[in-house]
């Protein structure tokens, strides 16, 4: 047996194993914790690495769990778009649980369930982004949820346990809605498998099955008007798992609904429905920025931030099913980018909380002499969120703004161009700050750099992420429903 | 693998590399960040000569990475690229030594080198660009790199100024984003052209494509400060004297009126954008611009001010050269390109100098300055007269071309505003010379400053300007020479026209 094949056999354990056991035994023996989340992380984004490399070489993978063929047994698989999401999670999750040690070392250590819950949610969010089928994904999206509300309680003090009560209703919320559709789903057509579904649903059960899940998917993603429980609940938590919970689960509901509307839903039906997305997304955008720009604590800002980038995504999906593959390879490139950046941006200013000990924006004169490599995770980070060249973020905008004025949708284009432009507003209402004197002194003493090289790296593979846009555009695309040029032009 | 391919990406890295290598260095390590500046800067002198002979020669370098499919980083150099290339190379050189003298024992010098490289190498990356995605990506990384720079000084003023610089940038870039991924969708990969690269596609809506060259050119325009997008500008002043210098003669103001030569000759085509009726606005902008930066200029008492407003005035030219269809109103505008580099950062060297060594920040201060320091007036005098157009200094020459030019065109008007706009400059800057000169001086210095070595201040805040002075001299003077700016200038035209 080949290496290659090995690999197409065991993938879904690579994914879900290590995780999964790592949490067991860092619940059992809470004194293993740390070593677990160190160990399990790495060997999770060395996994995503190799796969990765698997995918883009040899084509999507897939896995009847069991042996088991779809209608009885559980799909998985492995496409272009599901493994870089399952890079996107290993990466932060990693640059996390590195920051995590100097993180919680300031407050003594780890507050104890920290680490189980950490590598639960990991294997959660792979299993998320690898499963075919509705029902297995209702249960990742609930174990997901669950990991992400008891992370947030971690955060100590009321406001944080208040923030956390409310992620969970919401949350609770919106799976029962998911769940009602899958439900639905399966007392219509006898199958929650998804690749089954699309070729055989149709009819009003489809519809209504889809919007219910659709609502439930929109409270899971914070979208606008949906967003309120986002911003405490994100800017509450202990840094590390912002980053974790801005970077990836409120993406992965996204991820979802892009699995939803371009795999299942007939396009009639997507035409009809998206552009209910679509105005949200714009509100999202402008919304979430607005807050951003009047937040005065640095991590409000950035969920805040969040719920603007959101809407990018949302505002897409009406896009999607017309300019395929152009948006399709942009969303992927805007999840990814957002992610790495959101993520490196949450680490960032739980470095700021710890040495400056308050993370008010107008405290931070002078951040730039005294935290100079966090500042530069600022700088990556903004020009990523930005939109500014030559970033990941860069690419994905322009693909939108390709595919939108493609089609004459005019106004999304304002929209992203007004979101990128209030981008900039608050990511330089912070940085303007950090340049400002007010600190005499130099460099901070005794910051660990440990505590700041992983937030560095995530904010500058964001950026170069710009330089490998071609090769991520065209691994998205492997296994997707669209093929063709990433690039539309008119016809002339 | 050849050094066809390989030679403009190096010429970015000979200042990319350095830039990233002085963000880590500790700040007192003096000696390596000199070496690390100088040594880019020589190198980059180095290439870019080795490039510039090639060019000559018929030698076509091209580097290329692609992006997204069908959407290609293309650096390359053609007759156009190599007169800002040269331009910006030659003055990185000068303004190194001279911001490496200016900012001795000030606090923050990695970060300001570090900022100060990568700004030089997206103003490089804006002179190879080989297509408008290139172009997009190095104006936006410029806006990116100056802001630190002129935010530098830390002070509420300089956040302020950095605000409202951003403010402007952020929107046009905005603008010119729109542009181009609008005309990427009529017409597909954008790559210049010496003739136009519409000329090649027949039967777009003509309305769509005066949209998006407003979009084009209204981005580029803020950065170029023309009426009524100037206002960032004199606000930005508050950066330390090199960044200034830099920004008003080869960086940012430059890149911008580059692009609008870009977008004219190589986009539209300099032709179809008057068959639009795209040239005549763009024309009346410029002079409006040209005049009214030079009557605000009139009232500065802030010396930096002053130069400024003399920068918003002087850029338009280029502007205005490029509007104006003709061939030699085109190498009147293109020369320019180089000659008010010159010029500016004459200028704007002398100032730091007189703010460095006595304090001297506003007109009124320098009474007699021209006995303290001799040299450095000296070379104010001449890029003041420049400036004016005074034969036989570089500005002359400019101003003879965009003159004829105006008249070849049946343009007459040109000339007024020319002559409207040497009146002006002429009485901005000859109280200057006036009061240096001619005036007792009224000591003491607002600030004086001790300064080692025998020369009447430090030896790396004298010679460039001095240098640069004698550039100015010898352009006007050898313009007829080989290798002049006016020649280079006259071989574009007569590419862009198919002469």
């Amino acid at each position: 047996m080949n290496p290659g094949d090995w690999l197409a056999h065991w993938w879904p354990g690579l994914l879900l194993g290590p995780a999964l056991l790592g949490g067991a035994l860092a619940f059992v023996w809470p004194r293993l914790g740390f070593a677990l989340g160190q160990g399990v992380a790495l060997l999770n984004a060395l996994a995503a690495v190799l796969l990765v490399w698997r995918v883009a070489v040899g084509g999507p993978l897939a896995h009847a769990a069991g042996g088991w063929p779809a209608p009885l047994g559980i799909g998985l698989r492995l496409d272009g778009l599901a493994v870089l999401m399952v890079l996107a999670a290993a990466l932060v999750a990693w640059a996390g649980a590195l920051n995590a040690r100097s993180y919680f070392r300031a407050h003594g250590q780890a507050p104890e369930g920290f680490w189980p819950l950490w590598l639960f949610l990991m294997a959660a969010l792979n299993g998320l982004f690898i499963s075919a089928d509705l029902f297995n994904l209702y249960v990742m999206l609930e174990l997901t949820g669950l990991a992400a509300v008891g992370l947030v309680v971690l955060g100590g003090g009321t406001d944080s346990l208040a923030a956390a009560l409310r992620y969970l209703l919401v949350g609770l919320g919106g799976s029962l809605c998911y769940l009602l559709g899958v439900g639905l789903m399966y007392g219509a057509y006898g199958t929650v498998d998804l690749p089954l579904l699309a070729s055989q649903a149709s009819g009003p059960a489809l519809g209504a099955a889809l919007a219910l899940m659709t609502a439930g998917l929109f409270f899971k993603a914070g979208i606008f008007p949906f967003h309120f429980w986002l911003p405490p609940a994100h800017g509450g938590a202990p840094a590390p798992v912002s980053a974790m919970l801005s970077a990836l689960v409120v993406e992965a509901a996204f991820y979802l609904l892009m699995r939803l509307w371009l795999e299942l839903a007939p396009l009639s039906l997507a035409e009809l429905a998206l552009p209910v997305s679509g105005v949200l997304g714009s509100a999202a955008v402008v919304w979430g920025a607005v807050n951003a720009l009047r937040a005065e604590r640095l991590k409000l800002m950035i969920a805040y931030s969040t719920v603007s980038q959101l809407g990018y995504l949302f505002l897409a999906l009406p896009l999607m099913p017309l300019a395929g593959a152009a948006i399709w390879s942009g969303a992927a490139l805007l999840v990814l980018s957002h992610a790495l950046a959101k993520g490196a941006l949450f680490l960032g200013a739980g470095t700021v909380l710890n040495v400056v000990g308050h993370d008010r924006i107008r405290g931070l004169n002078g951040l730039a002499q005294r935290l100079p490599l966090t500042v530069a995770v600022f700088v990556l980070a903004a020009v990523s969120l930005i939109g500014l060249p030559p970033s990941g973020g860069f690419l994905a905008k322009w693909l939108l703004l390709n595919g939108a004025i493609a089609q004459g949708q005019w106004w999304a284009v304002a929209v992203l161009l007004v979101g990128s432009v209030l981008a900039g507003a608050y990511m330089f209402r912070v940085l303007g700050r950090c340049f400002t004197y007010g600190h005499t002194g130099g460099r901070e003493p005794g910051v660990a750099l440990a505590a700041q090289w992983p937030a560095f790296g995530l904010a500058a593979a964001a950026v170069a992420l710009g330089l490998a846009g071609s090769w991520v555009g065209a691994l998205a695309l492997a296994g997707s429903p669209f093929e063709g040029d990433a690039l539309l032009g008119v016809a002339p | 693998m050849t050094l066809e391919n390989w030679l403009p990406a190096l010429i970015l890295l000979s200042s990319l590399l350095p830039g990233l290598l002085i963000f880590f260095l500790a700040e007192e390590r003096h000696k390596t960040r000199t070496i690390l500046n100088l040594g880019g800067a020589l190198i980059k002198v180095a290439l870019v000569l080795v490039m510039v002979g090639g060019v000559f020669a018929g030698r076509s370098y091209e580097s290329r990475l692609t992006l997204l499919p069908g959407m290609d980083l293309v650096l390359n150099a053609d007759a156009l690229s190599v007169l800002l290339v040269t331009l910006s190379a030659g003055l990185w050189l000068v303004t190194t030594v001279y911001a490496i003298g200016y900012l001795e024992d000030s606090p923050h010098r990695s970060r300001f080198f570090g900022f100060f490289s990568l700004c030089v190498t997206s103003a490089m990356g804006v002179a190879m660009a080989g297509n408008m995605l290139t172009f997009l990506m190095f104006f936006e990384l410029l806006t990116l790199s100056t802001y630190p720079l002129v935010v530098h000084r830390g002070t509420p003023e300089a956040r302020r100024a950095g605000r409202i610089y951003l403010a402007y940038t952020l929107i046009g870039g905005a603008a010119l984003l729109l542009g181009v991924v609008w005309l990427r969708v009529l017409v597909g990969p954008l790559d210049f052209t010496e003739t136009g690269l519409l000329a090649d596609h027949a039967g777009l809506d003509p309305n769509a494509l005066r949209f998006i060259f407003i979009l084009l050119v209204g981005g580029m325009a803020v950065k170029a400060a023309l009426v009524p997008l100037h206002g960032w500008l004199p606000q930005a002043m508050v950066a330390p004297a090199p960044v200034s210098a830099l920004l008003h003669a080869v960086a940012v103001v430059k890149a911008g009126a580059f692009g609008i030569v870009r977008v004219v000759y190589d986009v539209y085509g300099v032709e179809f954008s008057a068959e639009l009726g795209l040239l005549a606005p763009l024309a009346a902008v410029a002079a409006v611009t040209i005049v009214y930066g030079s009557v605000r200029a009139l009232y500065q008492d802030s010396l930096k001010k002053r130069l400024a407003f003399s920068t918003v005035s002087q850029v338009s030219y280029i502007v205005l050269g490029t509007a104006i269809l003709g061939p030699v109103a085109s190498v009147g505008g293109m020369v320019h390109l180089v000659h008010q580099g010159l010029m500016k950062i004459t200028l704007f060297f002398c100032a730091g100098n007189l703010a460095e060594t006595l304090g001297i920040h506003r007109v009124q201060e320098m009474n007699g300055v021209g006995r303290r320091m001799p040299y450095t007036m000296a070379a104010f005098t001449i890029g003041a007269l420049g400036m004016i157009g005074v034969p036989p200094l570089a500005g002359f020459v400019s101003k003879w071309y965009l003159a004829a030019g105006g008249l070849d065109a049946g343009q007459g008007w040109v000339v007024f505003v020319l002559m409207a706009s040497s009146l002006l400059n002429a009485g901005y800057f000859l109280p200057i010379l006036y009061r240096a000169w001619f005036l007792p001086a009224s000591v003491p210095w607002p600030r004086e400053r001790a300064m080692p070595g025998r020369f009447e201040t430090h030896w790396m805040l004298l010679w460039p300007p001095v240098i640069t002075a004698v550039l100015v001299v010898l352009a006007g003077v050898l313009a007829a020479a080989p290798f002049s700016p006016l020649e280079w200038a006259q071989l574009i035209a007569r590419r862009e026209y198919g002469l």
